[in-house]
């Protein structure tokens, strides 16, 4: 048992906006009141749910194939040493999987959902969710490139492919789905991309980009999971993209989507040299339009390695940057490439792609429906989240970061004229509430009675990137993993799980497929329910 | 000045970058005793390895066979060491300043990823001298390593900038993906030489076996070479006078990236 007291407590889904208030802490919840048991003295200190990250590469296939193509950057990265409370491990751009826990839960953070997971590799990803620890889990597992799924949407039979996405839901252990570039990485494995919303995917006559997005947002919603359709966008990082973008968003009409990483989706101009921000128009149909919410995707500045599924788009990074490259053919499901990359100040399109991030997180004016992410690792590592606080809470600071940029890159974004400044309210919204809230899970995100005992207590200082940097206490499920800014714990994190509704005899349908076109036997592939540790299941209505 | 004299070989590597000027050179005696060393996984003391004389200074002597001591010199930025027998892995790997003298041989991974000082080895050296560490794009950029022995493979390994003179024959890949700066082999290369470079200057005093990706450019006497001659006597490095007079043969290649680099081939006269 557990209180704290004295602390200021922003708990935004209860309307608590920085009030001095007692948090009971008993069995794990958020209670009423406790009697006896530990008292926390927070005075001076400001009371948070513990962040949810909603957009993150945290582990699997692609992950690793990364880890072992930078040994460059692990050569600089800060060593984990262990300690009687936690395991030795490496920090620096793709964490191990014990030092990804301990990062995150070191910054006040205790949920992450790993956001594209092909169900041929989920078994491997979830063993490396297991060994992150002290993080809650939820993983997303990508269905727009599915060969069994578009052949079914080029047939029309959109009934049997909602029954076909919720077998493979089940079979990867998975709480989403996730599109990338729909339609793109199918035609990758022809050479080609995907760039047009209205045109047939290479392969298919009928199927298109629009359909796979309107399908698959339809099926998601129709089967009631509780996380909407998690998309990203075709035509990622290409200049002139926010056209495919806001076209995205309009066949989104009739659904709830989730918009990823949506920095990458919002640019102007007819190539690298004209590169300008169109976070404007974005944000503006954006906040229209309440069926969407989005995470940011913001990029800092420095050395990272970008990994997605996207893999034309990695393609064509690498032969733009001369980096080194790998691509990774996901048999019938997807892709994926990986493309070591350094975001530099001095550089145009970087400079631009900063300011686009921050714009969106300021031009979109609810804070319930957009949320703090970098994409991590492809914009910046999660370790970073601080930084891009202090510059949402500090419009001077903003102010001389942007006078560092090039004069060039000034004239293409509207970051300048900004004025606002995030509250500490505001900022628990985008790093906890919000995304619980678009995560569906009810229990996160909060410090109500009935809520996981997730806390993050932080001093208030003026030193924001500081202060979210390193707080004085994190609990988490009840338990105290951080006190006065040191590790006293390691606890194991759980992973949500959804079960939606199938006819059973879609197997039927599947099977043969799979036997014909998998280098995997069938019954080897979905994910035992005994292999996801310390798993929550969630049956659909 | 310190001297340092190993008492024994070690069993297994002993992983010693404290053996720079700049982590002696400021220190008290019992401080430099006690400073830490990696033998295997164990975290022993300097003083358990080496007999250790003379008050810390910017100066260095290291005597014995150095062969199992990696990391010596370690991204040093001024001073001078001297290692009477040989060294062993990394030496001199990031220095960015200062001397280092080896009177024996030198193991793999001389001057990897240096960016300015002088290393100059009276014996042979092992492979990636002045290469770049797995995964890192370039390699030395700045500096000089001067080898009057031989040398092993992927010598200057995308290197950037700087200088790598060997006098005795060296292996495999010389110059390979090199970006820039120049090698002077004065002993001849096996096989491979210059493969992917992209930029670059590769001297040749021996005749070798080029690629087929390198194309004949011109037949001319580089004035360069007086110039480097001279530098590199400085250094105490002697380039054979002949070789300042007579016809170089200039290919460039590689074509295969392709790229801007060249190799002089020496016609003596």
């Amino acid at each position: 048992m557990l209180r704290i007291t004295g602390g200021k407590v922003y708990d935004p889904a209860n309307n608590v906006h920085g009030e001095v208030r007692d948090v009971c802490i008993a069995n794990g919840r958020v209670v009423a009141a406790v009697e006896g048991g530990r008292t926390i003295d927070a005075r001076g200190m400001v009371v948070f749910p513990g962040g949810v990250d909603v957009h993150t590469h945290v582990a699997g296939a692609a992950l690793n194939f990364a880890r072992g193509l930078i040994p460059e950057q692990h050569r600089q990265a800060a060593i984990l040493a262990r300690t009687p409370v936690r395991r030795a491990g490496m920090g620096g751009t793709t964490p191990t999987t014990f030092a990804t826990g301990y990062l995150y839960a070191g910054m006040g953070w205790t949920t992450v959902n790993e956001a594209a997971v092909p169900i041929l590799s989920a078994k491997h990803t979830h063993e490396e969710l297991r060994d992150t620890p002290i993080v809650d889990k939820t993983c997303c597992v990508l269905m727009a490139n599915n060969e069994i799924v578009l052949d079914l949407l080029e047939a029309g039979e959109i009934e049997r492919a909602k029954h076909v996405v919720a077998w493979n839901i089940w079979a990867a252990k998975a709480y989403g789905v996730k599109a990338v570039n729909p339609g793109g990485v199918a035609a990758w494995k022809w050479g080609k991309d995907a760039k047009t919303l209205a045109d047939p995917v290479e392969g298919y006559k009928k199927v298109t980009p629009a359909k796979i997005i309107s399908g698959l947002a339809r099926i998601v919603d129709e089967l009631g999971l509780p996380h909407p359709v998690h998309l990203h966008c075709n035509n990622l990082g290409a200049p002139g993209n926010f056209t495919t973008t806001l076209e995205t968003m309009k066949v989104l009409e009739a659904n709830r989507a989730h918009m990823a990483h949506l920095q990458y989706h919002a640019y102007g101009g007819e190539d690298w040299f004209s590169i300008r921000s169109e976070a404007a128009p974005i944000a503006d149909y954006f906040n229209a339009h309440t069926n969407l919410t989005a995470d940011a995707g913001a990029v800092l500045f420095g050395n990272t390695v970008t990994i997605t599924a996207d893999g034309p788009w990695q393609h064509l990074l690498h032969e733009l940057t001369g980096k080194k490259w790998s691509n990774l053919d996901v048999e019938n499901e997807t892709g994926c490439g990986i493309v070591p990359y350094a975001y530099k100040q001095k550089n145009l399109v970087n400079a631009v792609q900063w300011a686009v991030g921050l714009e969106l997180l300021l031009l979109i004016n609810d804070p319930w429906r957009v949320f703090l992410t970098t994409d991590h690792p492809n914009g910046a590592t999660f370790w970073r989240y601080p930084e891009i606080i202090q510059l949402l809470m500090d419009a001077e600071f903003r102010r001389e970061q942007v006078k560092a940029l090039p004069a060039k890159a000034r004239e293409r974004i509207i970051l300048p004229d900004l004025d606002r400044q995030y509250s500490l309210s505001e900022i628990a919204i985008i790093t906890s509430a919000g995304p619980a809230r678009a995560l569906g899970l009810s229990q996160k995100g909060h410090l109500g009675v009935g809520a996981d005992a997730d806390v993050a207590i932080y001093n208030e200082t003026k030193d924001i990137a500081r202060m979210f940097a390193y707080p004085r206490y994190v609990i988490k499920g009840g338990e105290i993993v951080i006190e006065e800014g040191e590790m006293r714990q390691s606890v194991e994190g759980r992973a949500f799980v959804v079960r939606p509704r199938y006819d059973e005899k879609i197997e039927e349908y599947i099977r043969p497929l799979f036997q014909q076109y998998y280098t995997m036997s069938f019954d080897n592939y979905p994910v035992e329910l005994e292999r996801v540790h310390g798993s929550q299941v969630r049956e659909c209505p | 000045m310190l001297t340092l004299t190993l008492k024994e070989q070690p069993t297994v590597p002993l992983e010693a970058e404290v053996l720079s000027p700049d982590r002696l050179g400021s220190l008290r005696h019992d401080e430099v005793w006690g400073l830490p060393v990696l033998h295997g996984k164990r975290q022993l003391r300097l003083d358990e390895f080496f007999e250790i004389e003379g008050d810390p200074s910017d100066e260095l002597e290291l005597r014995g066979d150095l062969t199992r001591v990696k990391w010596i010199g370690r991204g040093m930025t001024r001073g001078r060491i001297r290692i009477a027998g040989n060294a062993g892995m990394h030496l001199g790997a990031h220095m960015k300043g200062g001397t280092i003298e080896v009177s024996g041989n030198a193991s793999d991974w001389v001057g990897g990823e240096m960016t300015g000082g002088l290393i100059h080895i009276r014996g042979s050296a092992g492979g990636q001298v002045g290469a770049a560490y797995r995964g890192s794009l370039s390699g030395m950029n700045r500096g000089t390593i001067l080898i009057e022995g031989s040398a092993g493979i992927e010598l200057g390994m995308r290197m950037k900038r700087g200088i790598i003179a060997v006098r005795g024959p060296v292996r495999d890949f010389a110059g390979l993906q090199m970006k820039g700066g120049s090698l002077f082999l004065l002993g001849g290369a096996e096989l491979r030489t210059g493969a992917w470079m992209a930029r670059g200057t590769i001297i040749c005093l021996k005749p070798i076996r080029l690629l087929p990706t390198f194309s004949h450019a011109c037949d001319y006497h580089p004035p360069f070479m007086t110039m480097y001659s001279r530098h590199l006597r400085e250094l105490g490095f002697a380039i054979p006078y002949d070789a300042r007079q007579g016809i170089y043969h200039r290919y460039n290649g590689d074509a295969a990236v392709p790229g801007k680099g060249e190799i002089l081939i020496w016609e003596p006269k």
